[in-house]
């Protein structure tokens, strides 16, 4: 009935007023990263079956997270088969510095994209042999704040932040470092140069993240590199 | 501005709830305040996103839940405006967060032309 004029609305007469179209609710009550999230429990269980331990490394741009991967590459390779995604939202630079190590590597560029999903890392695993891969390092698009909302698949995260960024970052992204269950401090080497106050960083992700594993490194020196391969041996052999 | 990627996600998700030929008029979230997502840029990737879909033009009730918590020594609950909040009253942290980081689709209102 019409909550107007009180007529049936299924009969036609004129008058100067509208029957609004009887309105239906549906109830959805579903996540919104509901597909994010189930593409990404798919990726997991194939990383299962192949027994590949998948790491997702975020950080923002420049802290240094190409040139930790061709380090590893490069001084691990011989004894685990290693394989590599890139992300960017352009260019395949990153994807030609990992292939000069000799691992097999796949670019995605996300064009306007700020993070990588797990539909295209679902995509990304087509290019890899599967059977014949150890570890999986997918190097996400350079940014604090949206791939820390994005599940991959991944074992877990694992941020990489430089001694030039400021030691305040873990309070400032905290979603980024509560998700990621290792921080790289990278660049230390820079440390005499600079104010970068160490104990306050680490007291930081700790207050965001008290379970978050902390090293130390110096991807152009060397130095803490072989806390970060002993982690990665342990937990690689442990999934 | 990952809320692209989540209002694309917003309108499939409503979309396969509807008929074709459907309108959809109003679409309520849940979108919590520890979920990293801001309310407002949602609103406003929305509004391309659902162009040319059964969601063109339909208005979006966004219920912004706060972020609450527990302290696990004092076991008092309180608001929180970031996760790394200590407990206002014994000043602990980590605190238990209770609620603050959901989104959800939670109901449309549809026209059935």
């Amino acid at each position: 009935m019409c909550n107007t004029c009180g007529c049936n609305p299924n009969h036609s007469h004129a008058h100067a007023h509208d029957h609004p179209a009887p309105r239906k609710k549906i109830t959805i009550e579903q996540d919104i990263l509901s597909k994010n999230n189930s593409l990404a429990k798919t990726n997991r269980a194939l990383f299962k079956k192949h027994q590949i331990f998948a790491l997702n490394l975020v950080s923002s741009p420049g802290s240094g997270k190409t040139a930790l991967l061709e380090k590893t590459l490069r001084e691990l390779s011989a004894k685990t088969r290693f394989a590599v995604i890139e992300g960017d939202q352009q260019t395949d630079n990153d994807a030609q510095r990992i292939a000069k190590t000799g691992v097999p590597v796949h670019q995605i560029n996300t064009g306007a994209g700020c993070h990588l999903d797990a539909h295209g890392i679902a995509h990304a695993l087509d290019h890899f042999d599967l059977k014949n891969l150890d570890v999986l390092f997918i190097e996400n698009v350079g940014n604090l704040v949206c791939p820390a909302t994005f599940d991959l698949g991944e074992h877990h995260k694992v941020a990489v932040l430089s001694v030039t960024e400021g030691e305040d970052k873990p309070l400032k992204y905290p979603t980024m470092f509560e998700n990621s269950d290792v921080m790289l401090l990278n660049k230390i080497d820079l440390l005499p140069y600079l104010d970068f106050d160490v104990k306050k960083c680490k007291e930081f992700a700790k207050r965001v993240n008290p379970k978050i594993k902390i090293f130390e490194i110096s991807v152009k020196t060397g130095a803490g590199m072989s806390t970060w391969y002993e982690w990665l041996a342990q937990e690689a052999r442990e999934i | 501005m990952h809320e692209v990627a989540l209002a694309q996600e917003i309108v499939e998700i409503c979309q396969a709830h509807v008929e074709s030929g459907s309108k959809i008029e109003t679409v309520k979230l849940e979108i919590g305040a520890l979920s990293g997502v801001v309310a407002e840029a949602i609103e406003f990737c929305f509004e391309a996103c659902a162009k040319g879909t059964a969601l063109e033009g339909a208005t979006l009730l966004i219920d912004k839940i706060k972020g609450t918590a527990k302290c696990p020594i004092c076991a008092q609950t309180f608001e929180v405006a970031a996760v790394f909040d200590p407990c206002p009253h014994c000043q602990t942290y980590p605190v238990e967060i209770l609620s603050g980081r959901q989104m959800r689709v939670s109901e449309i209102e549809v026209n059935d032309v």
